[in-house]
């Protein structure tokens, strides 16, 4: 594909057949308004807010994160494999470049009460800061049973000032979640921001979160042109909603560059037990967008499941939802067992622990290094790191901790 | 009926019209069926819910009763099973049908609208689905001569409620508040405000929803709109009779209730129509 960048979203703020603003009436007005903030403050740039994004991200996030050789890694795979340490920024993933770009931006429009969901929690805790940071009431939406399975991120929440409210509708997951938050922004509308999380729900919230985590792929591009004087061969990143991938990806869908989408395949596609919408899912429409879904024969949006909360969604967000119809992107899955296995191997050959969600692009990873060479270059974007995920993973190994 | 010589006919007899709203197969189809044969009898529309997992326009109280359908196997077939069989008894009471947009969607919208007016459905309101979104679906309710009922709610600008208002046929459905669905103390003054806009630039029938939950509000409303909606009110009276298994405890002491309950808020349609006649 030629010269994809800035051709999507259209006007209509669709990806080819995907995104849109399916939204109730009440929130169409406050997607406007979002929607000409964002031109306002990120397109034209007005008062300098980019400056004074990116001087965010420099010394509050410490970016640019590195780009790491993996030196016993790629022995052990074959090939050359570095990781993109997204892990090392603030809080420990990707999830603050998104969200300090949001908060700076609902500062800006004089919103002082701004709300969220999180799944594993992770965007809840950059959300958290970034309103602390920036002097906003805070408050997350999060799923009963991943309070349950996050405890420790609950805790940083509250730490930092916010409110988390926990969701028991449905399937009390991040789906849940997303649903509370649409809610109380129906009835706050006027006085509350909606930072939502992930690179999902109706336009233009799927192009300001690409815009926000494009710097993970513009880092990784000046980096790899730096050590190896070279784009790399293949680029891995999990996804869940997909916001870390479509940054990862965006700076390369015009280069010679394979981009691989991981999911969750759960305890196997054959089971139903999985949150892997591009690979198993169907078109539909959820949370405002259409995008690939989980769903039943009429519909219904089925529960996902994962041992990574990060990735327990059952849609993909409209662009790469898009960019798999059109062959750019490869989605693939690995199963929950997987992923362990790829913890555990990143954790003895590099002392890194890495999240259970980005564990799944490792995953995929190990399988894909099979195909490489010796001198093929393949960057891993480390999402997140694992201190989150200890308790989970001990339990899934039978230990006791 | 069409909805149109529903309100023709109301209008004639110096009343509002009272809509009530039930979750198709809540709890069950059965029950469900009966209630809505009462709800049919008393109520001049009803709006029969699809249940979908994930109501976002629905408070709490709605997004229960769609669970509690679902779980019971309710299904969007069985949902146009159910208008039909209601049609036939009830011919004069006009059905819509209210669901969200990704039920539409994966039937295929010529099929769900064909399959509306194959039983007898007058209109389809879909909660998620704004204007730029609708034109396909809105083409296809002109073919087959299914009313599309749009939402509008107090923070639409000007020149949208028109943009909304010419697409809109049937009745438009004014959201009281901005909010979700659910009962409220009282009408909010945005909700007047709304109307008059709404009347200023149509003639269409305005009907008011969300947080309308007891006869003085009813009354309150049809002074100035041209029907009430009332949804969560209803929905609750289900749960009130409920066991701790989801089913009703004492089936005749549901419907008596609902049927009281539903008797009394169409009364509330009738006595300020009544006095605004005198005057």
């Amino acid at each position: 594909m030629k010269k994809y960048k800035d051709k999507y979203p259209d006007e209509n703020g669709k990806f080819g057949i995907y995104g849109g603003k399916f939204v109730p009436e009440t929130l169409v007005p406050a997607i406007t308004e979002l929607e000409e903030a964002f031109k306002r403050f990120w397109i034209n740039n007005e008062g300098n807010f980019r400056e004074e994004y990116y001087a965010l991200l420099r010394d509050y996030v410490g970016r640019p994160t590195p780009l790491y050789y993996a030196e016993r890694l790629s022995e052990e795979l074959g090939c050359k494999v570095y990781l993109k340490r997204e892990d090392l920024a603030h809080l420990g993933a990707h999830k603050i470049n998104n969200a300090l770009g949001q908060a700076l931006l609902a500062k800006k429009m004089g919103k002082k009460r701004v709300i969220a969901e999180t799944g594993a929690g992770q965007h809840g805790v950059a959300t958290a800061a970034a309103c602390a940071k920036l002097g906003l009431e805070c408050v997350i939406y999060m799923g009963a049973k991943d309070v349950e399975r996050q405890k420790l991120n609950v805790f940083r929440m509250e730490l930092m000032g916010a409110k988390v409210v926990p969701v028991f509708g449905g399937s009390q997951t991040l789906k849940d979640a997303v649903n509370e938050a649409l809610r109380d922004w129906t009835t706050n509308v006027r006085t509350t921001y909606y930072l939502l999380g992930s690179a999902l729900g109706p336009h233009p919230y799927p192009m300001m979160v690409r815009e926000f985590q494009r710097v993970i792929g513009k880092e990784i591009r000046e980096q790899i042109l730096e050590k190896e004087g070279r784009l790399p061969d293949v680029i891995v990143a999990c996804v869940g909603g997909g916001s870390n991938a479509i940054g990862a990806f965006y700076e390369f869908l015009d280069d010679d560059v394979e981009l691989y989408a991981v999911e969750a395949g759960g305890k196997g596609i054959e089971t139903g037990m999985h949150g892997a919408s591009l690979c198993a899912g169907e078109v539909g429409v959820l949370h405002g967008a259409k995008i690939y879904v989980k769903e039943d024969e009429f519909g219904q949006i089925e529960e996902s499941y994962s041992i990574s909360a990060g990735l327990d969604y059952p849609g993909v967000g409209p662009e790469l939802s898009f960019l798999k119809d059109e062959g750019r992107i490869k989605a693939v899955c690995v199963t929950d067992d997987e992923a362990l296995e790829a913890f555990q191997l990143l954790c003895r050959l590099e002392g890194i622990l890495p999240a259970l969600e980005s564990s799944h692009a490792l995953a995929y990873a190990v399988k894909l290094a099979n195909e490489l060479d010796k001198d093929d270059i393949m960057v891993i974007n480390l999402s997140g790191r694992g201190d989150k995920d200890v308790q989970t993973v001990a339990k899934a190994l039978g230990r006791e901790i | 009926m069409k909805l149109a010589e529903k309100f023709e006919e109301l209008k004639n007899k110096g009343e509002k019209a009272f809509v009530a709203f039930y979750v198709g197969g809540d709890p069950n189809l059965e029950i469900s069926e009966k209630a809505l044969e009462v709800i049919c009898k008393h109520a001049d529309i009803v709006e029969i819910g699809i249940p979908f997992s994930d109501p976002v326009a629905d408070g709490i109280t709605i997004q229960k009763a769609d669970v509690r359908a679902l779980s019971s196997g309710m299904n969007p077939l069985k949902a146009f099973e159910l208008a039909k069989k209601l049609n036939e008894k009830f011919p004069n009471t006009p059905k819509v049908f209210l669901t969200y947009y990704n039920i539409i969607f994966k039937m295929g919208e010529e099929e769900f609208v064909k399959k509306c007016k194959e039983s007898g459905i007058a209109g389809i309101i879909v909660p998620d689905l704004p204007i730029e979104e609708a034109d396909s679906l809105y083409n296809y309710c002109k073919k087959y001569g299914v009313d599309l009922i749009f939402l509008v709610a107090p923070t639409t600008p000007d020149d949208r409620l028109k943009k909304i208002l010419e697409k809109c046929s049937g009745f438009v459905y004014v959201v009281s508040v901005t909010g979700i669905t659910g009962a409220r103390e009282k009408v909010a003054e945005e909700t007047k405000e709304l109307i008059k806009r709404v009347k200023k630039f149509s003639k269409i029938p305005a009907c008011v929803g969300f947080g309308i939950s007891k006869r003085e509000h009813v009354e309150e409303i049809t002074e100035i709109a041209d029907g009430a909606i009332v949804g969560s009110a209803i929905v609750k009276i289900v749960e009130k009779h409920l066991d701790e298994n989801g089913q009703i405890k004492d089936e005749e002491k549901f419907l008596k209730e609902l049927e009281e309950f539903i008797r009394n808020l169409k009364e509330g349609t009738k006595k300020k129509a009544k006095v605004a006649v005198k005057n």
